[in-house]
């Protein structure tokens, strides 16, 4: 029978966004069953978020204290486990799947489509390629189809579903070279996720200094937006890397997208391809962030967000 | 120690891409090529290791056509001490690549396998990952710093929800991040130097390495294109224009 495995992505208590997304890309490939995997030490309570997904057959939960930090040389060896009861294995392109997923195709001995953008059949897909400035469609070999899907091409599934939990031993030996040590995290406060946030407010090395991001993190505030940056910003040490949009970064797809001093690196542009609407607000009326801009402002840019707190 | 290091010839990144009207793909011909931005970075970090004393020998390795010499001989002008030219023609996939890294890794027994993360062509990140599965070692992805101690290294990983670190016991692969450090300019009487330092060419049934199953490219096209919008000319004008929209209250 033909059915998909989805990896639930999470950390420990709340299931992560892209799970959704991935479960969104999962349901199209017309299977008998969307099942999701929760790999956790204690998961149950992220077994049960997941088991609200809609569409989601089964929610198979798979609890070991070694699985308290997601670290993908312990889960791949579980993963493959459950592998042979599937005919896809799905998890979201987030780093989580991305370190994760080729581990277990290299073992199962197939290859991996990364980040699937479209479903056309359950083995032709379409991916980005070269920053996004290409597409190509692929046909997986006749086997397992092992992927990583692109969270930004799809809108979360509703949380209307009632899926069965079911908890699975998997006895395999895990390696003990590889060891969690911890985990440095940038402290975002109340602010919503990146990748989840329905408006983003994203400064460049316009913004000029780590003290000048304030006014970056005030307006987002304002807006109730995500908090995002260019690959400059980041380099220049202006704000932590995990707030860094763009081709290796994050791909995001909010409703509302505002750069400001950030010119507009293809490699930042595939990041936000698929922003609802995007506006720039940039000094140099060359930039090139302004020919993907729906609404573009030449102007400098503290000005401009003193102006827009004020009206808001 | 012996460090093995991977190294990819692709498009130059400051190049805009074309997609050919016939769907076979993206124009190349007569097109920058330059090593991947993340291999340089590889090829960095691999010496800087040396260069702490922490590893007698860096080896860059590269898989494709004649041409990728180039990219090698750009390793070798960095300061990589040889080279292995994996020499084929054929398209070669990130799993077909993780099997020849592997057994290039049997043959010469590096404690260290250093890669890009991912290729800007292909964008896949999946080969270090691969090598890391099919090898059983400890793979430390994303790096933004790696500090060698002894029997482990300790790697800094940059992950969605920030700085991730891991200890892993080598032999390990490690896939670099941009953030790990800033790769050298090459100078003119290395360049020289370089052409003396020896490549050893190599083809896959030389390593017994059997092709991978392979995904099929049925085409290529140009992506949905954004199309520019306008220019406002205040803020009071951009506000009314968003409220309507109801994308702000």
């Amino acid at each position: 029978m033909s059915k998909v495995l989805v990896i639930a992505e999470h950390d420990g208590n709340l299931l992560n966004g892209s799970t959704a997304r991935a479960v969104a890309c999962a349901s199209q490939l017309g299977l008998a069953a969307v099942d999701v995997v929760v790999l956790a030490s204690d998961g149950s309570a992220v077994a049960e978020q997941a088991a609200k997904l809609t569409g989601v057959s089964t929610v198979v939960l798979v609890q070991n204290p070694v699985n308290e930090n997601a670290v993908a040389a312990l889960l791949a060896p579980q993963i493959e486990a459950l592998a042979s009861d599937y005919s896809h294995v799905f998890a979201p392109s987030t780093t989580f799947g991305k370190d994760l997923m080729p581990r277990v195709a290299a073992h199962l001995g197939v290859p991996q489509i990364s980040d699937i953008m479209r479903v056309e059949s359950a083995t032709v897909f379409d991916r980005p390629v070269y920053a996004g400035n290409a597409v190509i469609t692929v046909e997986a070999p006749e086997g397992l189809v092992l992927g990583t899907v692109r969270t930004a091409s799809y809108p979360a599934v509703t949380q209307d579903g009632a899926a069965t939990i079911e908890t699975r031993e998997v006895s395999v030996t895990l390696p003990s070279h590889t060891r969690y040590e911890g985990l440095k995290t940038s402290g975002g406060g109340d602010r919503p996720d990146l990748q989840a946030a329905a408006k983003v407010v994203s400064g460049g090395r316009g913004v000029g200094s780590e003290e000048n991001f304030s006014v970056i993190y005030g307006l987002a505030d304002k807006l109730g937006a995500g908090v995002g940056a260019s690959r400059a910003a980041v380099d220049a040490g202006f704000i932590p890397n995990d707030h860094q949009v763009g081709q290796t970064g994050k791909i995001i797809a909010p409703e509302l997208y505002m750069a400001f001093g950030i010119s507009g690196a293809i490699q930042h542009l595939a990041g936000i391809k698929d922003a609802g609407t995007i506006v720039a607000v940039n000094k140099d009326a060359d930039a090139p962030i302004f020919e993907v801009a729906d609404y573009g402002l030449v102007g400098d840019l503290f000005e401009v967000i003193e102006e827009l707190e004020k009206a808001l | 120690m012996k460090i093995l290091v991977g190294v990819k010839r692709v498009v130059d990144y400051n190049v805009r891409i074309q997609v050919k009207a016939d769907g076979s793909g993206v124009a190349t011909d007569g097109v920058k090529m330059s090593m991947n931005p993340f291999d340089e970075i590889a090829v960095e970090e691999a010496l800087r290791i040396k260069e702490a004393g922490k590893a007698d020998e860096v080896i860059a390795v590269t898989i494709g056509p004649k041409v990728c010499q180039e990219q090698l001989r750009t390793a070798l002008a960095m300061g990589a001490d040889r080279a292995i030219h994996v020499e084929t023609d054929d398209e070669i996939q990130p799993l077909t690549g993780a099997r020849i890294l592997k057994a290039l890794a049997d043959k010469e027994e590096p404690k260290i396998v250093l890669l890009g993360k991912q290729a800007i062509d292909d964008d896949n990140n999946q080969t270090a990952q691969m090598l890391g599965g099919l090898s059983h070692w400890p793979q430390a992805t994303f790096a933004s710093e790696v500090v060698i101690e002894g029997d482990t290294a300790l790697v800094t990983r940059e992950i969605d929800s920030g700085l991730e670190t891991l200890s892993v016991d080598l032999p390990a692969v490690i896939s670099v991040d941009l953030r790990l450090n800033e790769p050298r300019y090459v100078k003119l009487p290395n360049i020289m130097k370089a052409k003396r330092k020896p490549i050893e060419t190599l083809t896959l049934a030389d390593l017994n390495v059997e092709v991978a199953p392979s995904v099929t490219v049925l085409k290529t096209s140009a992506p949905a294109k954004r199309e520019a919008g306008i220019k406002v000319e205040s803020v009071e004008e951009l506000v009314i224009i968003l409220k309507e929209k109801g994308l702000i209250e």
